[in-house]
């Protein structure tokens, strides 16, 4: 792929206006379609297109192994710990009303937090996926 | 504020701790994670467990949306009993864990078994303590994918394909599992279970509410391995981890039955169950058949985890008889055999698990003469098998004795000899054990091995004491079963 032009400049100008797509996806996600899973998934299929086109191991000085395989743990944890949180705050595990003074207000954030964390972690697993098939027979 | 979240943290401190074992990469470390979690569970469980016997019913709001809208967790006497078992046998199986992992499984996948390990149990306890129809599909897809991993985790390449299996059947089983509450939400337009069995009332002959019925009841019958759903079952307990082996046939299959009970009982009621439907004719027959098919294919088996496998499907026989019998002492001895096998299955195969630890096998042959080299670990062994058989004063002649008499009730006085014999099968599969290990002349994988550290002795002897207490001490176990039994009965309705 080294020599081939077309596809590495194309690549360079399409992938920073898809990483911004995923976050717009992303922090739409609490008032329209979107989300963190597709946010995810759109952030995670640029990562894989970077190292389809420049080499795996170009890919991987940018998103090294380790911290993709931290990720897939973080985001559940990021998730799961928003829930302690509205305990500590005297509600119902994963009530977000308390997050601020309006409780309508309060849930926004709370889904905004939980996306976060859907985020993450979807888009660990499918880049540790990637990893895994292609780093196979190395 | 502890108190009021208690059953929340049920399932979220497991779920947590399985993140953090991911974070780690000593597997020690993750083990240390997976004790403190595994060791609070059964407070939790014992605390929920007490406020249900006190005061009825608890429910839980999840994110605080009132049910029948929101998720809700409902607890009653009958999953409070199921809680505690498995997160008991979470707790007594944890310590014994670290030395059998350490041998089994590579270093640098020590801290994602534990953390997978972890995930299993979150998604049980979600199973038992969900009283949402979907939230209880997605525990079971976390448990069983969680389930897969841990099988192909074993040593053996076989548990590579005994996973695939088992992937298949299981997935089989949750596919028909959501179409049947699929169904039903058409049919009542909620997923609440509670909500669903009293929407229920006045259609139960139509033709999508007895689809449902068919699709839930074959799709729990895979997961519970229900004789001739089972097949999954043998190879998959043969080559997981041996502490994966222990755990699973403790607790998952009981799980599953547990499904199958408040589905019949809670959310169609017996009425419709049993008077109207060949359900107990159905399971009657197929109970039968497990328990001598599965008892029969158990005495010519080689491997001893194997063995114990198809003697697992001959006693989820016995639990699936006091369904089909459906009167309250046979409903009762279904109940309680639920957690006497979980006692004795989890002590069978901690103790073949501590014989694999030191000798490296679990072949029949390779056992011989060890009850010299291990008497302990044997002896233990022994002990629990005794309990399978059903000699009084174990935990396995209790749980037949209601079955009996729940036979004797309903007047199938042949059901008794067929009890009787089927016992005697057990007699023949535990005697050939026994044969090899004490009989013959020490083998030479036996010739250098000794009792396990204590730190795996220590848990086994302490589930093999538990099942000759509650042998004896019958109030806790089958007291608290003939209340969920009568429960059960009663039905929402």
């Amino acid at each position: 792929m080294k020599l081939d032009v077309i596809f590495r400049v194309t690549a360079k100008i399409l992938i920073p206006f898809a990483l911004v797509f995923a976050l717009y996806v992303q922090f739409h996600g609490d008032f329209g379609p979107g989300g963190g899973f597709q946010a995810g998934v759109v952030a995670a299929a640029m990562i894989i297109f970077y190292a389809i086109i420049f080499g795996l191991e170009a890919a991987q000085k940018v998103f090294p192994p380790r911290l993709v395989e931290l990720m897939v743990p973080a985001g559940i944890a990021i998730f799961a710990g928003v829930g302690v949180i509205s305990m500590l705050l005297g509600e119902n595990y994963l009530n977000y009303s308390p997050f601020a003074a309006n409780p309508a207000l309060g849930q926004e954030y709370g889904i905004i937090l939980v996306e976060i964390g859907v985020l993450v972690t979807v888009s660990g697993t499918m880049v540790a996926i990637f990893y895994s098939f292609a780093g196979r027979g190395r | 504020m502890i108190a009021a979240n208690l059953p929340a943290l049920q399932v979220v401190l497991p779920l947590l701790g399985a993140t953090l074992c991911a974070f780690l990469r000593r597997g020690t470390w993750a083990w240390g994670i997976a004790l403190v979690v595994s060791l609070a569970m059964p407070f939790v469980a014992a605390a929920l467990l007490i406020q249900v016997l006190d005061g009825g019913v608890i429910s839980y709001a999840m994110g605080g949306w009132k049910p029948p809208i929101g998720i809700e967790y409902r607890i009653d006497v009958v999953n409070a009993f199921l809680l505690l078992l498995v997160s008991l046998i979470g707790a007594v199986i944890m310590p014994y864990a670290k030395r059998s992992v350490e041998k089994e499984i590579a270093p640098e996948h020590q801290p994602w078994f534990y953390a997978i390990y972890l995930l299993c149990l979150c998604g049980l306890l979600g199973i038992v303590i969900s009283g949402d129809a979907f939230n209880v599909f997605v525990f079971m897809e976390v448990s069983s994918l969680a389930t897969y991993a841990l099988i192909a985790m074993g040593r053996d390449r076989r548990a590579l394909l005994a996973a695939y299996q088992y992937l298949i059947m299981g997935t089989i089983g949750a596919t028909f599992y959501v179409i049947g509450v699929g169904l039903l939400y058409s049919m009542t337009g909620t997923l609440n279970l509670a909500d669903m069995a009293n929407r229920l009332e006045g259609i139960e002959n139509s033709r999508a509410v007895l689809a449902a019925l068919a699709f839930l009841t074959v799709g729990i019958s895979l997961k519970l391995a229900l004789f001739p759903l089972h097949v999954w079952l043998p190879n998959a307990y043969t080559y997981a981890p041996s502490m994966a082996t222990a755990f699973l046939a403790a607790t998952a299959t009981k799980v599953a039955v547990y499904l199958l009970l408040r589905y019949f009982f809670t959310v169609f009621g017996a009425s419709i169950i049993f008077t109207r439907l060949p359900v107990s004719e159905i399971f009657l027959i197929l109970s039968l058949a497990a328990m001598f098919g599965a008892s029969i294919v158990a005495v010519f088996q080689d491997n001893v985890k194997r063995m114990l496998a198809y003697s697992s499907v001959a006693q989820i026989g016995y639990i699936t008889l006091g369904i089909a019998i459906a009167n309250k002492t046979g409903l009762t001895g279904g109940i309680v055999h639920l957690f006497n096998h979980a006692l004795i299955k989890g002590a069978l195969f901690m103790a073949i698990g501590a014989v694999f630890y030191r000798i490296g096998s679990v072949k029949l042959d390779d056992l011989a003469g060890l009850g010299k080299r291990m008497p302990i670990t044997m002896g233990a062994f022994v002990l629990a098998g005794l309990s399978i058989i059903g000699v009084p004063g174990t935990v396995g002649f209790v749980s037949k004795w209601y079955l009996a008499l729940g036979a004797f009730e309903e007047g199938w006085w042949w059901l008794v000899f067929l009890l009787v014999a089927s016992s005697l099968i057990s007699v023949v599969y535990i005697g050939r054990i026994v044969e090899v290990a004490w009989f013959r002349p020490v083998s030479a994988a036996a010739k250098r091995a000794e009792e396990p550290p204590l730190s795996m002795l220590l848990p086994t002897l302490l589930l093999v004491a538990a099942t000759v207490y509650f042998g004896f001490d019958t109030s806790l176990t089958a007291g608290i079963a003939e209340r969920a039994a009568e429960l059960l009965l009663a039905g929402i309705r």
